[in-house]
């Protein structure tokens, strides 16, 4: 059974619309992230299902019930927000009880459970704090106990790892990651960090200007973007996107010409392509090889090489690449520098194709659901 | 320290301690005065020679006692009621979108801007036709009209500072609008509320023309125009033992409130300063 079911979930502020008809289902226990650059409505979606905001159309079934129109309290959803926001005036142990205390349950009980969520939390110390006597990290662990707390069918955090420093960031993801498996809890997560997207989400939704772009696992999304926006927002740095037109097509391979005159070939499905059409060509930059071989579709010099310790950058200016030119990534151990000429090579399984359009065309010898 | 910075510090001091002596002489006169024997009332001395408690004896055997308990029982209420509604105006005007808001917002803040006299006659009328014309009811409804509008919106903008989320988070939690705002902002306005409350309760307590107006008997008269109608023996004596024995003793309590509230007001203001 689906623990959360949205079905054509419409929010308009006004005339604008934030969400349009968005369908999705997230099993029981799964974790899944909303990603999407800022404005793309993801936060919107946590708090429509929160309650937080009224639909404007379509429905919302929280296990098996279906909760728009319910009051937030009744929808057995709990949120952390960004800014945590906690009650600036309680204790820690306060501000994870106050809930609890709401709903009447018994001094007893509520104690047992803020006990035990702080130990699972590792804020036992700390639970007659305040919040201005808490750090960022702790803040964020008391924001997650009110969560835990009140046991409800689902989580929905919003960007709860934003506001810490980097190290203590990577270390909350993981540690997020394993409380997740031990309570076997259903999560919506939103956020904009892909690292966090990619390491965190069973399933990722790449959201843009309210509109699903694409739902799956991180691998497929990485591997098989959809369209040139989801190609273009997942992976770091960016996909490189030339622009190129078709010199053959068929059903295991296109061959495209690149601006330069060079020839790139992609093992995808080009049956919906014509001679000569207008495509765009995309290759991540971990996809780009070496090679000495002359004939190298990619070739041009060096503008910036930047060596980050365990691989180096390499910025070529290319003819038809979208940003003007295109990056490398290449062993860290390579000599390369400013004006090096190199010759790139990209295996065809490798290579993706976009239409006119922006969207993907199917790699080919497999099947996309 | 250099002999500039020690001149600039001196400069400094003696500009302070001419503010507190315009501040406070007037204060400590009439304490001298209201304890100097009748007789030598009018040779103007700094201190005293001879010290009395007749004029505090005279005024506390009259119907004194009876206004200052008055004005309390006035005051007190009008803060009271004055913080509950405006508490709940506040949350409205604040956190509610409704269509009309803004005028609500400049209706209140133009209402304000009457002058007293403007409205006396009405509110007259209206305090007769309610039946509360020489009570207190009259006193503290028609107080509210003054202190309501002004303690609304003062509130409405400390509202407005707290985060929506809050609020977010405890609709979460299950909160009714009522224990949002009982649980969540009234804690988090208490320095809002002290201040209010002491401006409300001075308002109210140095009142004058509407007490004058609405009461008529001794016994629901408050402190201000019982001082201004006290009088001497004769209609050509001017009681000023009496008159500044009763301003001393209408003054003390306020004083004791401002330092009371003051702390509370200060530490408020802190604690709000150190949270993110």
């Amino acid at each position: 059974m689906a623990a959360v079911v949205l079905r054509s979930v419409t929010k308009q502020f006004g005339l604008s619309p934030v969400l349009r008809d968005i369908d999705l289902e997230v099993a029981d226990g799964e974790l899944v992230v909303l990603v999407g650059p800022s404005g793309c409505g993801k936060s919107t979606l946590l708090r429509v299902i929160a309650g937080l905001e009224e639909l404007t159309h379509g429905s919302i079934e929280i296990a098996g019930r279906r909760v728009d129109g319910l009051p937030p309290q009744e929808r057995s959803v709990a949120m952390m927000f960004q800014s945590y926001a906690l009650y600036p005036h309680m204790t820690a142990y306060q501000n994870m009880a106050f809930g609890l205390s709401l709903a009447r349950y018994d001094r007893a009980e509520i104690a047992r459970r803020v006990h035990h969520a702080a130990e699972r939390l590792q804020i036992s110390a700390l639970l007659d704090r305040k919040p201005a006597e808490l750090s960022g990290g702790q803040r964020q662990r008391v924001a997650l106990g009110r969560a835990i707390v009140r046991d409800p069918a689902v989580f929905l955090l919003d960007e709860p790892l934003s506001n810490l420093d980097a190290g203590l960031r990577a270390r909350t993801r993981l540690e997020l990651a394993k409380l997740h498996r031990e309570l076997g809890a259903t999560i919506l997560y939103v956020t904009h960090d892909q690292l966090e997207a990619m390491t965190l989400g069973q399933r990722l939704v790449v959201l843009r200007e309210g509109r699903v772009e694409q739902v799956g696992t991180p691998l497929e999304i990485y591997r098989l973007p959809r369209n040139v926006f989801v190609a273009g927002f997942i992976g770091s740095p960016a996909m490189n996107f030339l622009d190129a037109s078709v010199v053959s097509a068929d059903v295991r391979e296109v061959l495209c010409k690149l601006e330069g005159g060079a020839l790139v070939r992609a093992a995808v499905n080009g049956t919906p392509l014509h001679r000569d059409e207008r495509v765009t060509v995309g290759v991540r930059p971990e996809h780009l090889h070496q090679t000495s071989d002359p004939e190298a579709p990619l070739h041009g010099n060096v503008t910036v090489a930047e060596v980050v310790g365990e691989a180096c950058y390499a910025y070529l200016e290319i003819a038809g690449a979208r940003d003007g030119f295109v990056v490398a990534r290449l062993d860290a151990d390579t000599p390369v520098r400013a004006g090096t000429a190199l010759q790139l090579h990209a295996p065809p399984e490798r290579v993706h194709v976009f239409d006119a359009a922006g969207d993907a065309l199917e790699r080919s010898g497999m099947r996309r659901s | 320290m250099t002999g500039r910075q020690l001149l600039r510090r001196m400069a400094f001091a003696a500009f302070l301690g001419a503010i507190l002596v315009f501040a406070l002489f007037p204060l400590y006169y009439a304490f001298t005065t209201s304890v100097t024997p009748s007789g030598e009332l009018f040779r103007p001395e700094i201190f005293p020679e001879r010290w009395t408690a007749e004029h505090y004896r005279g005024i506390l055997a009259g119907a004194f006692l009876r206004n200052i308990l008055n004005s309390a029982l006035v005051s007190a209420a009008v803060v009271v009621l004055t913080l509950a509604f405006a508490l709940g105006a506040a949350y409205a005007l604040a956190r509610i979108r409704f269509r009309g808001r803004a005028a609500v917002l400049f209706g209140i803040l133009a209402i304000s801007m009457f002058p007293q006299i403007a409205v006396l006659a009405g509110m007259f009328e209206l305090v007769r036709s309610f039946g509360l014309f020489d009570s207190l009811g009259a006193l503290i409804f028609s107080y509210l009209t003054l202190t309501l509008p002004f303690a609304a919106w003062v509130l409405a903008t400390f509202m407005h500072a707290i985060p929506v989320e809050l609020e977010e988070a405890a609709a979460l939690d299950g909160a009714s609008p009522l224990s949002v705002l009982l649980r969540i902002f009234v804690p988090l306005l208490q320095p809002a509320l002290a201040a209010t409350g002491l401006l409300v309760f001075i308002a109210a307590w140095n009142e004058f023309l509407f007490a004058l107006t609405f009461t008529l008997s001794d016994e629901s008269r408050t402190v201000p125009v019982a001082i201004a109608l006290l009088s001497g023996s004769s209609a050509f004596e001017l009681p000023w033992g009496s008159i500044m024995a009763a301003a001393v003793l209408v003054t003390a309590p306020i004083v004791a409130l401002a330092l009371l509230f003051q702390r509370h007001i200060v530490s408020g203001l802190l604690a709000g300063a150190i949270k993110q």
